[in-house]
């Protein structure tokens, strides 16, 4: 039994240690939002929050996040950056088949809450790990740009 | 492209076709009685649909007979419930392209409803009355969803609209002209009534349904044309949205699957006990050519398929390599003829005994999809029935392998589907699932849901064919081509797909492309030579136009350099007959700023490439600016794409689709491909698979022609036109012509 805090609850999961924090959360928690990709950290559909940083959840095991607060594409609304991010999203029309998009919000959340007015460089620093296959880049980039002016006109 | 289903699926000669026959003999007797105009449901009717899937809710909804003929029937489309509820079903799956809101706008168009507050339905899988009218089954692909609907749709909505104004009209005993339809409502200006739709649906589903009715003019939509915003983006950025894989039913299981290596190959043995010992396995699975390991969870089952050490038994196939199978295919091309494609006056003569002249091969790899979801399917057999959990593009074809496979009639067979994580052709095959059931119906009543792991999707996919040409052609004294000779060689896809589709030989979509090629050329002729490789292979995304685009837009490219011409200018001069084509090499010219020298980037060599292209309908061209560095590694830094697509439904869909289309081409372009060692696929997960990242993606500018010329598709142009100007602008950075996908590392020392 592993005690979790995810998405601000505590929750009690009957899962092997080395179990990765996707399959907890897919599998045991029913929190289909966050997706399987590769396995193998090399794409970013799984990512999550572990502490308020982008993690790939295929490759952590839940031993390794047992006492730190995990966040969830179902839960990001509830971080004032994840909202911009989301509402940015809604704006420039990024999504196509949207299957990449939970761990595209999420890996550009925690860009933008560590740096709030990223340059390109930047975006492509912290994004290159996120596979889309339907090529949304540019609107991915414009969206980043777009909740970061968002969150210089309000207080965060 | 036309896949004509039901006959197609007869001719072929496999023993167990004669099932599939069935099936849709069964299947045509009931298309008749399924489908739906107006919905008036009971409280009891109310409560047994949400009872059940949405598939049997919208049967049961049926109170029209569907038109016979295959095609869209008009009024299985719309359901409006008494509270005013509007339900749209959707017959096409929405995979990324837009569908989902291009498909509801032309249906609203002429409905009169507000597109925020209808509801969205996947279709039950029913070629009667959800087949493609110019696929000729209930198939999404071949950029055809809103080609199709267009018209089709458009009438759905206003029959619906002019029933429930006549109901309306009767009611309040006025003349139904006098009356207007808007947001949902019918009123009647003059004294100022109203009625909603959901208090009309009762009195309107009395009254006959209009045979024909007017469709507003171009000049009066209202939503047609204009940007509208997707209707899934919701969902799709808080995680609410469902995709096959993210299905959840009580008692559920998990299963992850290791198929032979290598095609052909069967399973020898396997280590059943470890994989039962690792905690959570439930059961081991076997067929012929592949194991699965069931569990609680899919770790379970992934540390199971670990233990269980399949040993296989290669067959004839174990020592294919790329090398090998290549090499065949060359051979295959010299030295066997094709069957004619086209053929207009004596090219071969005219280029053998021509003074100038070109002769060249081009050849282009294997490629998987690697879409972003891997291949799921979810199965649930039963004694009685069967129902399947899966995003697919072809959910008929799902329905009529399952029944095949576990001896049920197709109406027991119950498809649900889903948001596709990512199609480009690969959720046309039922590979996944005819595997699903396979395994699934050795455990009866248990829901089990199979996830293919990367490697297993990469390394099972159905590729891109690998194709080898010959193209040749011979120029009068100003350098301008007289004779035209291409041969195509490479697998069919149609003849697997839809064999009777193949004539005389000649594989339509291997040739699309090729034959139509858009050059005022008096001598032209195409052949296609089938040579099947010891892979299966599929429709890949721009399917034959992606492959035959590339060869015929990189070789004009090539004759323009023979002659020391402008390639845009040398195209354009052949397009006399092709003056909308004409148009947007044009424009794309101009808007790329064509002839302005391009910025210069330090260290790297820069070119600019240009691409026109006619396929699926659209016209579209594309200028595209790289750069190639010291190590031969290209960087496309802009592209400008100008698109003819005859009227547009929703503007930004289209800018959005040929973005998408271009970032799908330009990795297959530079490094993506599939190779083969002892039978065995090289290539694993996106380490070794390289797909485009967002440090890679060029700023793409997207030109809309104004039209309202019937409306072309734009799922997959973007693609299909993008290698061929790729290659171009790397010939114009380094002088090397590439002739051979993906260019890998053909540039080192170029620079």
């Amino acid at each position: 039994m592993r005690k979790l805090n995810i998405n601000g609850k505590e929750v009690q999961l009957d899962v092997p240690d080395d179990m990765p924090l996707l399959w907890a959360l897919r599998d045991i928690a029913g929190l289909t939002g966050t997706k399987f990709g590769c396995g193998i950290a090399a794409c970013g559909a799984c990512t999550v929050h572990v502490d308020g940083k982008a993690v790939r959840s295929c490759v952590t095991p839940v031993a390794a996040v047992a006492g730190k607060n995990v966040t969830t594409i179902e839960a990001v609304e509830h971080d004032p950056v994840g909202r911009r991010v989301q509402h940015a999203w809604q704006q420039i029309d990024v999504v196509q088949c949207g299957y990449c998009q939970s761990g595209q919000i999420m890996a550009a959340t925690a860009l933008l809450k560590e740096t709030p007015r990223p340059s390109d460089q930047q975006i492509d620093a912290a994004m290159a790990g996120n596979i889309c296959r339907c090529g949304t880049y540019a609107r991915i980039r414009a969206a980043i740009h777009q909740a970061a002016a968002n969150g210089s006109k309000e207080p965060s | 492209m036309r896949i004509d289903l039901p006959e197609d699926r007869e001719a072929a000669s496999e023993p167990e076709q004669a099932s599939r026959r069935q099936f849709l003999r069964t299947g045509t007797a009931l298309g008749a009685g399924l489908i739906i105009g107006m919905h008036l449901p009971t409280r009891a009717q109310e409560r047994s649909r949400n009872e059940k899937p949405p598939e049997a809710a919208v049967g049961q909804a049926a109170s029209t007979v569907a038109g016979r003929e295959p095609g869209l029937a008009h009024n299985a489309f719309i359901r409006i419930d008494r509270d005013g509820l509007v339900t749209l079903i959707m017959h096409k799956v929405e995979m990324g392209q837009g569908t989902f809101t291009s498909i509801p706008m032309l249906i609203a168009e002429e409905l009169e409803v507000d597109l925020s507050r209808v509801r969205l339905e996947q279709a039950p899988a029913n070629n009667q009355l959800y087949a493609d009218p110019l696929l000729g089954g209930q198939v999404t692909g071949g950029s055809t969803s809103v080609r199709g609907a267009f018209e089709p749709l458009r009438k759905a909505g206003a029959k619906a609209r002019v029933v429930l104004i006549t109901a309306a009209a009767r009611q309040w005993n006025v003349d139904p002209a006098t009356c207007i339809a808007e947001n949902g409502t019918v009123r009647h200006p003059p004294s100022g009534r109203a009625l909603g739709y959901g208090d009309l649906v009762e009195s309107a589903a009395a009254l006959p349904m209009p045979d024909n009715v007017p469709l507003k003019p171009a000049s009066r939509f209202k939503l047609i044309g204009r940007p509208v915003k997707r209707l899934d983006t919701a969902e799709k950025i808080n995680g609410k949205a469902l995709f096959g894989i993210d299905v959840r039913l009580p008692d559920m299981l998990v299963a992850t699957v290791a198929a032979s290596p290598v095609v052909g190959g069967r399973l020898k043995s396997y280590d059943a006990r470890k994989a039962m010992a690792v905690k959570g396995v439930r059961q081991v699975l076997r067929i012929e050519n592949a194991v699965a390991v069931v569990g609680d969870h899919f770790w379970a089952a992934r540390q199971g398929l670990m233990a269980v050490s399949p040993v296989w038994e290669d067959g004839k196939n174990g020592k294919a390599t790329t090398r090998s199978v290549v090499s065949e295919m060359a051979a295959a091309a010299a030295r066997k003829p094709g069957a004619v494609a086209r053929n207009d006056g004596d090219a071969n003569a005219k280029i053998r005994t021509a003074a100038r002249k070109l002769a060249v091969t081009y050849e282009v790899p294997f490629l998987a999809h690697a879409t972003m979801e891997p291949m799921n399917c979810t199965v649930k057999v039963q004694d009685d029935g069967c129902e399947i959990w899966a995003g697919t593009q072809v959910p008929t074809i799902a329905q009529g392998a399952a029944a095949k496979l576990t001896g049920l009639p197709v109406e027991k067979v119950q498809v649900h589907n889903f948001y596709i994580g990512g199609g480009f052709g690969r959720r046309l095959e039922a590979d996944y699932v005819e595997q699903a059931v396979r395994f699934a119906r050795q455990m009866k009543g248990r829901s089990i849901k199979f996830i293919w792991t990367r490697e297993e999707d990469i390394r099972h996919d159905m590729y891109r064919p690998y194709y080898h040409d010959r193209i040749a052609a011979a120029l009068d004294e100003q350098g301008r081509p007289v004779a035209w000779s291409h041969k195509v060689t490479g697998s069919s896809i149609m003849a697997r797909f839809a064999p009777s589709a193949i004539k005389d030989g000649v594989d339509p979509d291997a040739v699309e492309g090729a034959k139509d090629m858009p050059y005022d050329i008096g001598n032209v002729r195409v052949e296609y030579l089938r040579h099947e490789p010891p892979l299966p292979t599929a429709f890949w995304r721009g399917v034959g136009p992606t492959h035959n685009i590339f060869v015929v837009e990189s070789f004009i490219d090539e004759l323009a350099a023979a002659a020391k011409a402008d390639p845009v200018a040398y195209r354009g001069e052949l397009l006399g007959k092709s003056l909308r084509l004409k148009a947007v090499l044009e424009l794309a010219a101009e808007k790329a700023g064509w002839q302005a020298p391009l910025q210069s980037v330090p260290g790297r060599k820069t070119g600019r490439g240009v691409s026109a292209q006619f396929a699926f309908g659209s016209y579209l061209a594309q200028v595209m600016e790289v750069s190639v560095g010291p190590e031969g590694d290209v960087q496309v830094h802009r592209v400008v794409c100008a698109v003819d697509c005859g009227q547009v439904v929703n503007p930004d869909t289209v800018v959005a689709q040929i973005e998408s289309g271009v970032n799908f081409a330009i990795p297959a372009t530079l490094w993506s491909e599939i190779t083969l060692d002892k039978g065995r696929v090289q290539q694993s997960n996106f380490n070794d698979y390289r797909v485009l990242r967002i440090n890679e993606a060029p700023r793409i500018e997207v030109h809309i022609v104004k039209s309202n010329d019937a409306p072309g598709g734009i799922g997959e142009p973007g693609t299909s036109a993008a290698a061929p100007a790729l290659v171009n602008a790397v010939f114009a950075a380094t002088g090397k012509r590439i002739r051979k996908l993906p260019i890998g590392d053909q540039l080192k020392g170029t620079t």
